[in-house]
């Protein structure tokens, strides 16, 4: 099983086991749904796994379920962002630290383009864009694969924590003004989760 | 040309689908896609993909869309479409209506997609 694929299945578990949180986190914020939606995502990308294929094929696939069966805006984004970076991958048959940073980097685009949030519009990029960062800067010392993900998912974990005062500027959240603040984007929760699980998975 | 209301709600598609129909004189192709494949809220790339293929008469495509996961599930099919199918910058009711009628009187792409955006103008006092 390629790293992808058990990166998926990872993502997979830890988006049910904390289904809750996140949709707890949307409902202070949004319309309520965040962590239900990307479950039902998750559970049709690991659906549609192809077998034994190079990690780029198995996140192309993986995002177009995304894109499918998502529901919410979280979809077309994360679906967006691992199609960029499978496709950024290529059919490269064994991910190294460059290879990530490529795809990352790459994903971060493809959400940007998208979605059109700057960070600090309290929304995933707060989570994604430091988490890419990180990781480049982690591989630019010298930094093994394993360590690049554990410091972007640390940088991660720290932008989904800078979001709680932030007044949002995108989504759903952004009809709230000033009521937005003081609330975790639960967007950038989940990209902090699905980076700890990139990390594990790598590690 | 075609017209597609692309919104949370099934039934708020619908409704937009109804009224676009009627300001479309009969002559505009109008389809919705409302709410997830389960009837639920939300947006679903299958549905959507369904309707432009239903009213997808080879002179393109406009797509109006609500909020959120609707615009942005818009704005990715419209990516990878090739040119021959537009998202709108309006607003989904006004818009649909502008682009029907604008169709209805023969507007090709260009000025139906053109009416819709027009449609962002329109005040309610003054």
């Amino acid at each position: 099983m390629s790293a992808a694929e058990r990166w998926v299945r990872t993502a997979a578990e830890r988006v049910a086991a904390d289904a809750e949180r996140l949709t707890r986190l949307d409902a202070a914020i949004g319309d309520g749904d965040h962590g239900h939606n990307l479950e039902r995502g998750f559970t049709a990308a690991v659906a549609a796994l192809p077998g034994d294929a190079p990690p780029g094929k198995v996140l192309v696939a993986a995002g177009r379920a995304l894109v499918s069966k998502t529901g919410g805006a979280s979809g077309p984004l994360y679906g967006t962002a691992l199609r960029r970076a499978g496709k950024a991958l290529g059919d490269t048959a064994e991910i190294d630290a460059a290879a990530l940073a490529t795809a990352l980097r790459a994903a971060l685009d493809g959400v940007t383009e998208l979605g059109r949030a700057a960070q600090g519009d309290k929304t995933m990029v707060d989570a994604l864009a430091p988490a890419v960062a990180a990781f480049e800067q982690a591989r630019d010392d010298g930094g093994d694969l394993a360590a690049c993900a554990r410091a972007a998912a640390d940088a991660a974990e720290r932008g989904a924590e800078a979001t709680v005062p932030l007044q949002a500027h995108k989504g759903r959240a952004s009809y709230l003004g000033e009521r937005s603040k003081g609330h975790m984007d639960p967007g950038a929760a989940s990209t902090a989760l699905l980076l700890r699980a990139l990390a594990d998975t790598v590690s | 040309m075609g017209i597609v209301v692309v919104s949370h709600s099934r039934t708020l598609a619908d409704g937009v689908v109804e009224l676009a129909r009627t300001m479309g004189l009969g002559a505009a192709r109008v389809e919705g896609a409302g709410g997830t494949d389960d009837g639920g809220l939300g947006t679903s790339i299958e549905l959507l993909e369904r309707a432009v293929a239903a009213v997808d008469d080879g002179g393109g495509v406009v797509l109006l869309a609500d909020i959120g996961s609707s615009v942005m599930t818009a704005r990715l099919y419209t990516e990878d479409a090739d040119g021959a199918v537009v998202l709108a910058d309006a607003p989904l009711v006004e818009g649909a209506v502008a682009a029907a009628s604008a169709a209805a009187t023969g507007g090709d792409l260009a000025a139906v997609v053109a009416a819709a955006e027009e449609a962002r103008e329109y005040r309610k006092l003054g």
